[in-house]
């Protein structure tokens, strides 16, 4: 009998090209490379002046999200950069996947989205493969069973050129969490809060993966979010191990195998688990009934605070620091603090089941005079699935926008981006220091909170807005 | 174009201090910077909201007006630097504006994977050792990459992580990519076994 492995090392003994020495790393084969437009220029650069050709095209995976304009095309077809540089690099790509022959979601295909949208709901992602992106939410695609990280452009131009990564083998962190989530408490409130358990550093050289009751009754949608903000500690990946919930997503996508390949398939990703017997280099346990809503109070994810509850008092430079960036003061609540702007989309809370949660409270509902609400599907296939259920005319008749798919104000490259000064409650994964503009103050929260949030134009607990409408507010 | 600049493997040079913990590469370089396709020249951008105003004049408070440039191509950073985004940006503005090797007492992960292979020397120490240096501003230091240990004026030796392979690459500048290609046979047996 083979020694009991967790999930990881199934995976990463699946993909080992040549075994780590004492003094080489791992040479590790990768199933699949996703690409988009921002770090990948000069990865292809590298590869022309070295006159290397890309090994796999069929193992890669291209669109646009990042420079790419939110808002609608002339009619004409003309679309709004926000630099020339931005159309350029834009440019680039599409020239780029042409001269090497990878498949592009571009402006005409109807899956283009958000690269982490995108590749699952194309089927692409798949558990027991490796994934890597010049992205460091790539770690989204481990919802699946698979093994997805973040790499910088020189490892983007190694796998066009070879396929294969340098790899040291990282340390595993299980993340338990059992019981039943309370009202109003979603995947974006657990992983906040484990952010917040962690730290900001916490899962530094270890990859994550998440399981208990709690993980096993989350929808693929969910452990999705969860996972997406694994790098938000430090991990480079998270993962859960498939079950039905991720074999009835992927069947009939148009990448997923299909007929008897796709029973051989599943077959094979069942036995994608951690064995009994086998551990983790670490184990942390959270209990599903202490997470409440949570949104950050400062500067970075691990700053998490329940969303009825009081920011930081105590003492020190991080602490003060961050509090005069969010012109908060210590022990004060943050739900009643104005907010200027909210961001409904991003890697982590752009799916139709975000859309919808988000939908759920603002229908038949305005949003507060002044505030600007933008509403950003997270791809074509997405934001026509939402068109379908009348999503769009929800968030349109509160007085939201509804714009095209992209990263947009996740990551404001594209001129998604609010005023300096601004409170923007935000779906995104990030709430670093001008992340969203000039001296913007980034509160991340999930979609209800969001949604409720825009509602008051404060930063609102979404529990009073649930449906059908409770009428005990909790405190 | 080098994958990475080869490295005499010993850096001689004062220290800059950034006491700030938890410093992303957002702030190494802002997203606003990120349109571009190339890798180079990118030192004007690195710190650019640490160190300009709105209107692109320079801010007066900035701790980056006092860096000398020449001089002080250490810099001394909190904890967890370079966390967040996976953008190589950030080494190669760094190294553009003139760093050649960071201290931290710890580097996040894909920050310091990007940092190698472009010749940005990570140098993780405990904290004692960057609260010395914190205490100590433009402060006189040897790191030898070759020994992987940091002489520190006053304070003594103390040493560093650093993977064999990736201080022999530094060292004698080769390249990881060439490596991976010398085990072709090796990548199509197992692409014959899928």
């Amino acid at each position: 009998m083979t020694r009991p492995s967790t999930l990881f090392e199934k995976i990463w003994q699946r993909h080992v090209v040549r075994q780590e020495t004492a003094d080489t790393p791992a040479i590790l084969y990768i199933d699949l490379q996703l690409l988009h437009e921002v770090t990948s220029p000069q990865a292809f650069d590298e590869l022309k002046r070295r006159g290397l050709q890309v090994r796999r095209p069929d193992r890669c995976l291209a669109t646009i999200d990042h420079s790419t304009p939110t808002t609608p095309p002339d009619a004409d077809g003309t679309r709004h950069y926000v630099t020339e540089q931005a159309k350029a690099q834009v440019d680039r790509l599409h020239a780029n996947c042409a001269g090497h022959g990878i498949e592009l979601h571009g402006w005409d295909s109807p899956h283009r989205g958000i690269v982490h949208v995108m590749g699952p709901e194309l089927g692409a992602t798949q558990p027991g493969m490796t994934i890597v992106c010049g992205d460091s939410h790539t770690a989204t695609h481990g919802a699946f069973g698979a093994l997805a990280f973040g790499i910088g452009t020189t490892e983007v131009g190694h796998v066009l050129a070879t396929q294969c990564l340098l790899q040291t083998k990282p340390k595993t962190l299980g993340i338990r969490i059992e019981g039943e989530l309370g009202p109003a408490v979603t995947a974006k409130d657990v992983i906040l809060h484990v952010i917040g358990v962690l730290g900001v550093g916490g899962g530094t050289g270890s990859v994550i993966e998440y399981f208990g009751s709690t993980v096993r009754a989350m929808d693929m949608e969910s452990r999705m979010t969860m996972c997406n903000m694994s790098i938000e500690c430090g991990a480079r990946a998270g993962m859960v191990a498939p079950d039905q919930a991720t074999f009835d997503y992927l069947q009939d996508r148009p990448l997923a195998p299909q007929g008897e390949d796709w029973t051989q398939a599943v077959e094979d990703w069942k036995t994608l688990s951690t064995d009994a017997g086998a551990s983790h280099d670490r184990l942390v346990e959270i209990d599903a009934a202490d997470i409440r809503p949570s949104v950050t109070w400062g500067t970075n994810p691990g700053m998490v605070i329940a969303v009825d509850g009081r920011v930081p008092d105590r003492d020190g430079a991080a602490t003060r620091e961050a509090l005069e960036y969010m012109q908060l003061r210590g022990g004060a609540r943050l739900a009643g603090e104005p907010v200027n702007v909210v961001f409904i989309g991003s890697c982590t809370n752009s799916r139709l089941t975000d859309l919808r949660a988000a939908a759920s409270v603002l229908e038949g509902q305005q949003v507060a005079n002044g505030i600007r609400v933008l509403v950003v599907p997270g791809s074509e296939a997405t934001r026509r699935a939402a068109e379908a259920e009348g999503l769009d005319r929800i968030f349109l008749a509160a007085g939201a926008e509804w714009r095209e798919p992209g990263c947009s104000m996740c990551i404001a490259m594209n001129g998604d981006i609010a005023r300096p000064g601004d409170l923007v409650v935000s779906t995104s994964n990030r709430n670093f220091k001008g992340r969203q503009g000039r001296a913007v103050r980034t509160v991340l929260a999930s979609p209800l909170t969001a949604a409720a949030s825009a509602i008051t134009g404060r930063v609102t607990d979404p529990r009073g807005f649930l449906e059908p409408r409770q009428g005990a507010m909790q405190a | 174009m080098n994958e990475q600049n080869s490295n005499t493997g010993v850096i001689e040079s004062r220290t800059f201090n950034l006491p700030v913990d938890n410093i992303d590469t957002d702030q190494i370089i802002p997203a606003q910077f990120l349109t571009t396709t190339e890798r180079e020249g990118l030192g004007r951008f690195c710190f650019h909201a640490w160190r300009y105003n709105d209107d692109g004049t320079p801010k007066s408070s900035s701790p980056l007006r006092s860096h000398d440039r020449l001089t002080q191509q250490v810099l001394v950073a909190g904890s967890n630097f370079g966390c967040g985004s996976s953008r190589e940006h950030a080494p190669w503005s760094l190294l553009d504006y003139g760093f050649r090797a960071v201290v931290s007492s710890r580097f996040a992960d894909i920050f310091r994977s990007n940092a190698l292979k472009n010749g940005l020397l990570p140098v993780q120490v405990d904290e004692a050792v960057v609260d010395f240096l914190f205490d100590h501003p433009d402060h006189a230091v040897r790191i030898d990459i070759g020994s992987r240990t940091a002489d520190i004026q006053n304070y003594g030796q103390v040493d560093f992580p650093l993977e064999p392979f990736s201080a022999y690459c530094l060292t004698r500048g080769i390249d990881q990519l060439e490596f991976i290609l010398q085990h072709r046979n090796d990548i199509q047996a197992y692409e014959d076994r899928l």
